[in-house]
């Protein structure tokens, strides 16, 4: 940079120099660059119905998590870690252990690490972030005396939700949606009003020259504040910019569709910007660069170092390592317990890895010893779109990266849909409104009592097991390869059922010693009043609950032929094994099964002795996440805190009815046995896998290319939220407006807020995915390097990677390209005996805070 | 039995000022205190109403307390009961109820739930105050908690911009209200030169008799009360506002918007209906007002894509037909369709969020595509129109509040040196004159109460688009305090001292700790400019509620000697004088809207220093 950085007065809010431009410096604004790295940056959830949990900066993703986040902080103005405050206080009461932090400042400042300590208890700095965004839009206010967010924002934002409504409006929009710009211009060409108060605005749609390069001429003037300023415009309202991008790039998300574009929303959005400075300024004012002394800012040069920086990695890390330690000397401890094998084995279940099938997988162990769990993506392997009986739409069922060629369609189903009478949109219409208040309307009274009082399902709440009816049946085998509609495949063939069945039993080191009756526990979630329902669901079916994929994959697997083509593959499968579906409702704590008449009558009562003891599991599991919640009293018996946990689920007034993936913060890849006996808090994602099945990793590679997408994803979405729920978060959910069905905002002119709401974030801790692969560390290299968009996640650091050696136990850290040897800091690890007690005795939180929240969130123990 | 009455209020007033000892984090204890007496008062008003009934319904009244008394002036506070009061409190306790027990588990660990059922009890108190008034000074004391409540739970989520900007242009419309509803009250005082009671309006003799003598000023009172009704329950010209409200937690919301604050109006109505009945324009005026509100509202519904402004605006246009049914005389039919209404409201907004998924749902299943017919002309417009929402909301902003900003503007270069300067003169020539009446022309007597009063206008304009240093504005919010009070006691040559020292006893001590609480601030941070939101409630949260008491309290927040006051003061402008009331009046309207946008740009609004964090402006 050269001395032509001059600060001006207005941006003097310590943007180093080297994000200033001189005016020569910068280059030539280039249109269709701008336009896609602002998409790249903008949010990417979609509409809200298909919640799917992603890395919130996945746009930094190329560099090193800490040099993204406080890239993507100083730009933002996000809070991308605990506050300083915060991270000390977690120090004083003990959370973040001195050792750690010790050991951490020792490995990285060595001489210096007693003054670094001084710095990171006691030094004062000063924690103020200022974003580089919205600097140069903010001149409007300050020339001009006009706030252009104000006049623009409201109509924008309801002309946005009109045009992208899904069904809310009881009038359609009246114009074809086959285009933003095109609709617009068509409204304003035939009607007797307009959008617009001012004549050049509406004239330069309607006629003139309406791209953006034009339009900023006449906005902003010079070219080199073109960048800037769009960065500015778009990230003023991130949440609708981010759903027009995401809507341009995916429009089969939408189910009425409809045609937008990001560089169409650009244009209106300067259209109505001319519009409101003619409106109030008449002819007085002049493109924005005129009176703008400051130089053009490169918005994203890069952040320099600063100590603070340090002081926050520090800190993350030693928060991050407390636990971590916590739970590899944890998982050390139980290698060295003796694990009785199981002789003679009542049933096997393959849970999702989710880690809140974690604490059920360890009940139902407990309550019946001869059992086996495993735990696999919760799509099971079967990738297809599903078409419910009666549905005009296809839903996809396997990870959000996917796409399926196959077709599912559900037939039987013999389920009257119901309706709920008080749900009609008629109530909102003059007359029926009139007769709807004067009659039904103490039928809603009686209704809400009835709902505060004793709460039960109806039509109005989402329930998981209505996806599939249980009766249903489905097209799952293809007999005749013309069988297809819209370009897919109606159902498998035998061989392509036969690989996807080899593959997954193989993956999860399934391949001899089956029981009779192997479930496949898919799951999903109930819940009311609740927009944010499907991310609850089961995010390896694309937010949606697995009944269907348990059932397919129970039907492939037992399926004759199939049996005989792995066989041959050398799977062999007892003929007396049966694989029954089912579907585990993590939020009500229920189960269903599917087509259990195929068990027959010799496997009927072991079905039925099963079902008694995941009824047990069942009841202590809820128990167990009932210490989470205000409403239930966990003194009170599993029976009890079951029925409570039920009653939650379909209440519209808890806007908790449970925690989704709050607090996941391991993946652990391996055998069962690592794991197996050991209290890890529902925090783990729990992926089987036999290295000895395995020895030359082929199968790994498929193990692990799905964990940093959806597992990282999952864990940094919640991080992210956490950290800063106001910016990165969905803030509060208690003001949340429906939006045209696409998404959700505080109130009827704010903009749309994706990312988590605080209800599910606040039992979080913020702390990256330890995955803890069991291999040797050259094998799992070898699998990690194989793909460059799954090295990434690893190489960045945007997860942590453990490997622990088969052999002795030891433990592999992979940082800057290698595997290094781990020392575990501490050593001593709790016993528990009584369960019941540990979960009756926990601390509740006293608030959200971190420092109290973080105290819900147990150490790992061993269980006797 | 009549006696009975004030356990209604008074126990919802003891619930309010117990909820204020408890401590923050006792969730349990908080709701339950809301739960409790929310429960009592709604068994009492059944055991009372089964009573009342098994007593052949008799019309209830009693003077519960005077307040202030003098040979030609008292204000008192009255009680009563009738069939109207019976049904909205009953109705009003049901939905309390069921809203606390909703928010009890609803509003778990948010930040602000002591504030929330504080508010809550509050409102209660106030709404009760309002149901069971039996004079438009009791009813005012509830209307006026009913709208600063509103304020607060508007702005629930302090620390963004939208509840905050959202909140005050709320507030701004109820405040227009309430002078219409003052400047009703001022006009019947000296129509009956006394505070007559809503008892006394329903002696039909009496009324007409009465306004046979002044038909005129009769249709002005009537007019204010109407106008005043249409702004509480967002009829036509002021709908806009009811969407915008809702921004706090989706229960607040349901109560007061989707059911009990917004009919408040209807009730106004209802209670003052002997008053207009025979005055067939009036009549007309409201029956013209509920249609076009309701055609209008039923319009902007169509195309409201969002949930909860949906209901919003179905409820808007069946509060129009209510308006009809009250004018018509159907007020049986009226009072049903209300509860209906404000119960289906309750349901639907406590349920909004469910609508997501029960209309995906829906819509997977029973999809049309092509379902797009071609829309003409006239379709078109009318769409684009609702989308606008008419234009209500921007012809309010040009029409209403515009001119006035425009005016304060002019005197943006009125600083605090000018200001004391003009105190000192006007003190010193006011009390001169006021002393020595005898010595001083008659013509400069006529003229000074008029200049003052113009200034006192002019200081709360500029107080009101004061950009720059907070300081400023507080001081021009209390010298047109001072000189509104010195403008009315030169007036008015009978005028009582202690009149004056009622008024400034309350003011003066709440601009004294307004100007502390500013002054600490301006400690901590040199830039208090008015021109930005700064959102010192984050660091300062004990001196944002002491400045807030403070600037109700200057503003005469019921209860304070300054509420008195005001309502003596303006007794003491006889109603030949209208430029006089217009310039006072319009004073006091923007008073509150003053304070308050002090209190929202220092104390609310997105916090200034990022060190933790912050909200989107958008958000």
């Amino acid at each position: 940079m050269t001395e032509t950085t001059i600060v001006s007065p207005v941006h003097k809010t310590k943007n180093t120099p080297n994000a200033v431009l001189s005016k020569q410096q910068s280059v030539l604004f280039d249109e269709a660059q701008v336009i896609h790295e602002l998409k790249h940056y903008l949010p990417s959830q979609t509409p809200i119905k298909d919640f799917i949990h992603h890395n919130t900066l996945h746009a930094f993703q190329d560099l090193k998590f800490y040099d993204a986040i406080f890239k993507a902080g100083k730009i933002f103005g996000y809070q991308v870690t605990l506050q300083l405050t915060e991270f000390r206080e977690l120090y004083k009461t003990g959370r973040i252990k001195n050792e750690v932090l010790e050991c951490i400042v020792a490995d990285r400042k060595g001489l210096d690490a007693a003054l670094w300590k001084e710095k990171l208890l006691y030094k004062t700095y000063d924690t103020i972030n200022h974003s580089r965004l919205g600097l140069l839009r903010a001149e409007w206010k300050h020339q001009y005396k006009i706030d252009l967010d104000n006049a623009v924002h409201p109509l924008l934002f309801r002309i946005l939700c009109s045009y992208l409504d899904q069904g809310v409006a009881l009038w359609k929009f009246p114009v074809p949606t086959t285009g933003f710009l095109s609709a617009m211009r068509e409204l304003e060409k035939d009607s007797f009003v307009s959008f617009f108060k001012t004549k050049r605005a509406k004239h330069l749609l309607l006629n003139g020259q309406c791209t953006i390069t034009e339009l900023l001429k006449i906005v902003v003037g010079d070219q080199a504040y073109y960048e800037q300023y769009l960065f500015d415009q778009q990230f003023g309202h991130q949440g609708w910019s981010g759903i027009v991008a995401a809507i341009e790039a995916m429009p089969n998300t939408l189910l009425d569709k409809r045609t937008i574009s990001l560089s169409d929303l650009i244009v209106f959005e300067l259209l109505l910007e001319i519009d409101a400075l003619d409106y109030e300024l008449g002819s007085n004012w002049e493109p924005l660069s005129r009176r703008v002394k400051a130089h053009p800012l490169h918005l994203f040069a890069d952040v320099p170092s600063t100590e603070l920086q340090e002081v926050f990695r520090i800190w993350q890390d030693a928060f991050e390592w407390s636990y971590y330690d916590n739970v590899l000397n944890g998982i050390s401890a139980n290698r060295k317990e003796d694990q009785s094998l199981v002789s003679i084995k009542s049933f096997q279940a393959i849970f999702c890895i989710d880690e809140r099938e974690c604490s059920l997988r360890r009940h139902i162990e407990s309550t019946d010893k001869n059992c086996e769990t495993y735990g696999s993506p919760g799509f099971f392997g079967v990738e297809f779109f599903f078409q419910p009986e009666n549905g005009k739409f296809y839903e996809k069922l396997c990870p959000a990266p996917v796409t399926p060629r196959y077709l599912i369609k559900e037939f039987g189903s013999n389920g009257e849909r119901k309706h709920e009478l008080l749900y009609t949109k008629k109530a909102h219409t003059l007359l029926a409104g009139f007769f709807i208040s004067i009659s039904l309307s103490f039928v809603a009274a009686v209704q809400l009592v009835l709902n505060l009082f004793r709460p039960k399902m109806s039509p109005a709440i989402s329930n998981a097991f209505t996806h599939m009816q249980q009766s249903s049946q489905l097209t799952i085998e293809n007999k005749n390869l013309e069988d297809r509609e819209n370009d897919l495949q109606i159902g498998f063939t035998v061989e392509e059922m036969a690989t996807r069945v080899e593959s997954l039993l193989r993956g999860i080191g399934l391949i001899k010693d089956f029981a009779p009756v192997v479930y496949l526990i898919a799951h999903g979630s109930s819940s009311a009043n609740n927009p944010h329902h499907s991310a609850h669901d089961c995010g390896a079916c694309s937010g949606r609950p697995g009944s269907v994929n348990a059932k397919v994959f129970a039907f492939m697997a037992n399926h004759a032929k199939v049996r005989q083509l792995l066989n041959e593959r050398g799977v062999l499968i007892p003929a007396d094994t049966v694989f029954v579906g089912s579907m585990h409702d993590t939020a009500s704590d229920q189960i269903a099964y599917y087509d259990e008449h195929i068990l027959g009558s010799n496997h009927n009562s072991n079905h039925q002795k099963n079902k008694e003891a995941f009824e047990k599991a069942l009841n202590a599991n809820a128990k167990e996440r009932s210490r989470r919640f205000a409403s239930i009293d966990t003194k009170k018996s599993s029976v009890h805190a079951r029925e409570a946990i039920l009653k939650r689920s379909v209440s519209m007034f808890e806007p908790r009815p449970e925690l989704g993936h709050g607090t996941n913060t391991l993946c652990i890849i391996g055998n069962r046995e690592i794991t197996k006996g050991l209290f890890l808090d529902r925090r783990a994602f729990l992926n089987s896998y036999d290295y000895k099945t395995d020895l030359s990793g082929k199968l790994l590679a498929g193990v692990m290319r799905p964990i940093g997408i959806v597992c990282g994803g999952i864990n940094l979405e919640y991080y992210f939220s956490r950290v800063d729920n106001y910016k990165l978060g969905a803030g509060t959910k208690l003001p949340h407006n429906v939006m045209g069905l696409i998404g959700v905002a505080n109130s009827c002119d704010g903009d749309l807020r994706p990312g988590l709401p605080v209800q599910m974030i606040e039992v979080h801790d913020p702390v990256r995915l330890l995955i803890v692969v069991e291999h040797y560390p050259e094998v799992v290299l070898k699998t990690i390097q194989s793909a460059p968009e799954m090295y990434e996640w690893y190489v960045n650091e945007w997860v942590h990677l453990m490997v622990i050696n088969p052999e002795d136990g030891d433990y592999y850290y992979f940082k800057e390209g290698s595997f290094q040897p781990y020392q575990l800091l501490h050593q001593q690890l709790k016993f528990v005996s009584n369960f019941e007690q540990l979960i009756e005795q926990a601390k509740k939180m006293e608030t959200n805070h971190i420092v109290d929240a973080t105290k819900e969130n147990l150490p790992v123990y061993l269980l006797n | 039995m009549q006696q009975l009455l004030q356990v209604f209020i008074l126990l919802p007033v003891a619930a309010f000022l117990i909820s204020l000892l408890l401590p923050r984090k006792r969730e349990m204890a908080i709701s339950f205190l809301a739960i409790t007496s929310i429960s009592i008062h709604l068994l009492g008003l059944v055991s009372f109403i089964a009573y009342w009934a098994f007593n052949q319904f008799p019309v209830l009244d009693i003077k519960h307390l005077t307040l202030f008394q003098t040979a030609d002036i008292e204000i008192f506070i009255d009680f009563y009961f009738d069939r109207i009061s019976a049904v909205y409190s009953l109705v009003g306790s049901i939905i309390a109820l069921i809203v606390a027990i909703f928010s009890k588990t609803y509003l778990h660990r948010e930040e602000g739930f002591k504030r929330y059922f504080v508010t809550l009890l509050f409102f209660f108190t106030g709404y009760n105050i309002v149901i069971f008034s039996g004079n438009f000074e009791t009813f005012f004391v509830g209307w006026e908690i009913v709208g600063v409540t509103s304020f607060l739970l508007i702005a629930f989520y302090r620390d963004r911009y939208l509840p905050v900007k959202n909140a005050l242009k709320v507030v701004s419309i109820y405040r227009f209200g309430d002078i219409c509803l003052i400047l009703a009250m001022w006009m019947s005082h000296h129509l009956w030169n006394e505070n007559i009671t809503f008892l006394e309006l329903n002696d039909l003799s009496l009324v007409t008799a009465h306004l046979e003598q002044h038909y005129w000023f009769g249709v002005f009172v009537s007019v204010m009360i109407v106008i005043a009704a249409t702004a509480k329950s967002a009829q036509l010209p002021f709908s806009s506002w009811l969407p915008r409200a809702m921004e706090g937690p989706t229960t607040s919301t349901a109560i007061f918007y989707g059911s009990l604050s917004v009919h408040l109006g209807v009730f106004l109505l209802l209670r003052t209906y002997p008053y207009w009945e025979t005055m067939v324009s009036v009549k007309a005026l409201i029956v013209f007002i509920g249609l076009s509100t309701s055609i209008v509202a039923t319009l902007i519904g169509r195309v409201q894509s969002t949930v909860k402004t949906q209901i919003a605006y179905s409820s808007i246009a069946q509060i129009g037909l209510i308006f009809i049914e009250v004018a018509l005389g159907l007020h049986t039919l009226a009072l049903f369709h209300f509860a209906g209404n404000a119960f289906l409201r309750t349901y639907q907004l406590l349920v909004s969020p469910s609508v997501l998924s029960y209309l995906v749902h829906d819509m997977f299943f029973s999809f049309k595509s092509n379902e797009l017919g071609q829309s003409n002309r006239l379709k078109k417009t009318i769409y684009m129109l609702s989308i606008k929402e008419w234009n209500l909301d921007f012809l309010l902003h040009h029409l209403l509040w515009k001119p006035f900003k425009w005016f304060g503007n002019l005197f943006g270069f009125v600083n605090r040196k000018i200001m004391t300067a003009l105190l000192m003169a006007g003190f010193l020539s006011g009390l001169f004159c006021y002393n020595t009446q005898k010595t001083v022309p008659a013509v400069l007597l006529d003229f000074l109460p008029f200049l003052y009063s113009f200034i006192a206008l002019v200081l709360i304009l500029k107080a009101f688009t004061e950009r720059g240093d907070a300081l400023n504005g507080w001081f021009a919010i209390v010298s047109s305090q001072l000189f509104i009070a010195l403008s009315i006691a030169l007036l008015n040559e009978n005028f009582e001292h202690n009149h004056i020292m009622i008024y400034l006893s309350g003011s003066m001590v709440s601009a004294m700790v307004g100007y502390t609480c500013l002054k600490r601030i301006k400690r901590i941070d040199n830039n208090i400019d008015l021109s930005q939101f700064h959102g010192y409630s984050y660091e300062q949260p004990t001196v944002a509620l002491i400045f807030l008491i403070a600037g109700l309290g200057l503003v005469g927040l019921p209860f304070t000697p300054t509420f008195i006051g005001i309502d003596l003061l303006f007794s003491h402008i006889h109603k030949r004088e209208e430029v006089m009331i217009i310039m006072t009046a319009l004073s006091f309207l923007f008073v509150e809207i003053a304070v308050l946008r002090i209190y929202a740009r220092i104390f609310l609004g997105q916090h200034k220093k990022a060190f933790h964090p912050v909200a989107f402006k958008s958000s």
